[in-house]
């Protein structure tokens, strides 16, 4: 744990993902706007420190709600999401990449050629394309976006297990008769942990910035839902008059993937002893 | 070296197989009736049953597919209804302005990525270093949806300096490219520093600079040559990122290339375009990693012989 705290780069990721995460949690505390209803009559009201009211500390957007409402609540619906994607896409790499290493031959080169296939696609042309099939319901934005990720965990734990199933431990274990499903919990699955937790956190901002975006171009959450990529969209109509109402939610956006990228790349510092000076 | 070669050809083989299934799936399996998807809203009775037939949409799934993947080969994706014209034409017109777009990007990318990472790496601590390693952190983490429209702000609407949109002259192409570019000249960036700090740990660095070459030989022709190969890697699995980026690019700055074309067929409804792209950015991804593959046989002759 001490060694965790002396990490800067962790210590300033955690501290931001947990601010953002913290403040999202807490909105219908922190503020009492309502994130969805208009009020036309306080349209386009700059943020405070530029003239607003004291009432919207972040000013109002085209239909005159509550900016910083509309970023908190924002912030849980998308860091839900991101959230869920991780956790299903690394699920699912996890127990493909498994399969494909323990048991190999036919297995192993259908998942690494399907694996080959998915990354071909540029990711949000692919979203893009399941989205408008299927609707962009929360659901479908989920699995698009656990599609998009599950290739990483499945070659990286494809990797461990190729390694760490011929290292002289393992044979000592099967010699003393611990049967595949043991060799899996107990020698193998440990060791892919580190690499499994540093590519979630680095995960976590690409799939924040897959959400935002997807909702960015229309094809995501759907308004008046209060989501980053949507509050972008509707503010780029206003740069001229209003400019604070595309720059707010760009910055959230940008602080949560900094602090992710910098989570994952202080976790890959740690855990790569090769790194580990 | 022959092996080598015919693996990679047959595994890409392989993949563009894979893509034209998953297309196939997605855009004729999942929707349940595809001749609804495939033809205009209100489209007459007479042409759903002509659909119907000429895709064979009453036959098995495999031999729908076959007809799919003969008509894909023959070029064949059918017509696009908002232009109503065959659907490659449609796409291949725009082709130019996106790969004009990502020229430009991967131009940026690869002058201000490596620079950025020898300087980082050659002057390791220093302040160049931390200046280099914050400005590619920020890269990596501004979302380019968000740079593009704070670069729109700054220089065109505030500044009046560049055009904001549409396609006239270099001036358009700046803002833009700069937006693409951002990402992956970022990641350079960071691979190219760590990979020279590797290298300059090398012991034949160390006979270099000892048999009295200079740093700037030592760094561009001994270190730099052997950091080539997982920087290619790298710039050609970007080719990805800069065509998806495109898509968002592209519609922020309202640029007349595929990534727009994309975004307005899926708002239209005009499947047939969705379809030609998907499978012409894949096949151009799949096409350009096989080349960069068989340029690592060029560059290191450990993997023509090994």
């Amino acid at each position: 744990m001490s060694r965790l705290l002396r990490q800067p780069m962790i210590v300033a990721g955690g501290v931001l993902l947990v601010a953002v995460i913290v403040a999202s949690a807490a909105a219908p505390w922190l503020v009492a706007a309502d994130p969805i209803k208009p009020v036309f009559g306080q349209r386009l009201q700059p943020p405070r420190g530029l003239g607003g009211a004291a009432g919207h500390p972040l000013g109002t957007d085209n239909l005159g709600r509550d900016i910083l409402a509309r970023l908190l609540y924002g912030g849980r619906i998308s860091l839900v999401l991101a959230a869920s994607a991780v956790a299903l896409a690394a699920g699912a790499g996890v127990v493909i990449g498994l399969a494909a290493g323990l048991v190999g031959g036919r297995l192993d080169a259908l998942v690494m050629r399907l694996a080959d296939v998915q990354l071909a696609f540029p990711v949000i042309m692919l979203a893009i394309a399941i989205v408008a099939v299927v609707g962009t319901s929360p659901a479908a934005l989920v699995s698009v976006l656990a599609l998009s990720g599950w290739v990483l965990y499945a070659r990286t734990v494809r990797a461990a297990v190729l390694t760490i199933r011929r290292l002289d431990y393992v044979e000592a274990a099967r010699t003393l008769g611990a049967g595949d499903l043991r060799v899996v919990a107990v020698h193998i699955l440990p060791n892919t942990l580190a690499p499994i937790l540093v590519l979630g956190s680095s995960q976590f901002a690409t799939m924040v910035l897959l959400e935002s975006g997807l909702s960015f171009l229309g094809l995501g959450l759907q308004p008046p839902q209060p989501s980053w990529g949507l509050m972008l969209a509707e503010g780029r109509d206003y740069l001229s008059n209003a400019w604070w109402l595309a720059t707010v939610p760009g910055i959230a956006i940008s602080l949560v993937v900094l602090g992710a990228n910098l989570l994952g790349d202080g976790l890959r510092d740690l855990l790569d002893p090769r790194l580990r000076q | 070296m022959r092996s080598y070669l015919v693996t990679r050809i047959w595994q890409s083989a392989v993949t563009l197989v894979g893509v034209s299934i998953l297309v196939f799936v997605i855009l004729r399996v999942v929707p349940g009736d595809p001749a609804k998807m495939l033809l205009p809203e209100g489209a007459p009775q007479s042409a759903v049953d002509e659909l119907n037939r000429h895709l064979g949409l009453r036959e098995p799934l495999w031999v729908q597919y076959g007809i799919f993947l003969r008509s894909v080969v023959r070029g064949d994706f059918g017509q696009s209804f908002q232009y109503r014209s065959p659907a490659l034409r449609v796409v291949v017109e725009r082709v130019p302005a996106t790969i004009q777009l990502a020229l430009t990007a991967m131009a940026l990318t690869v002058l201000v990525g490596v620079s950025i990472g020898i300087v980082a790496a050659v002057r390791q601590g220093s302040a160049y270093d931390y200046a280099g390693t914050v400005l590619a952190v920020l890269g990596q983490s501004l979302p380019n949806f968000w740079l593009g429209i704070m670069l729109m702000l700054l220089f065109g609407v505030t500044l009046r300096w560049l055009p904001t949109s549409g396609f006239h002259g270099w001036q358009s192409l700046v803002l833009p490219s700069v937006t693409l570019a951002a990402f992956p000249t970022a990641l350079v960036a960071r691979l190219t520093r760590s990979s020279l700090l590797e290298i300059l740990g090398q012991e034949y660095i160390r006979t270099g600079r000892a048999k009295g070459l200079g740093e700037p030989r030592v760094v561009l022709r001994h270190a730099l040559k052997n950091a080539t190969i997982p920087l290619l890697t790298v710039l050609g699995l970007q080719i990805g990122t800069l065509l998806g980026g495109a898509v968002i690019t592209e519609s922020i700055f309202a640029w007349p290339g595929m990534g727009k074309l994309v975004v307005d067929a899926i708002f239209f409804r005009d499947f047939p375009v969705v379809q030609t792209i998907l499978i012409l950015s894949a096949t151009i991804f799949v096409v350009i990693n096989l080349l960069v593959d068989l340029l690592y046989t060029v560059i290191d002759p450990r993997i023509r012989y090994g």
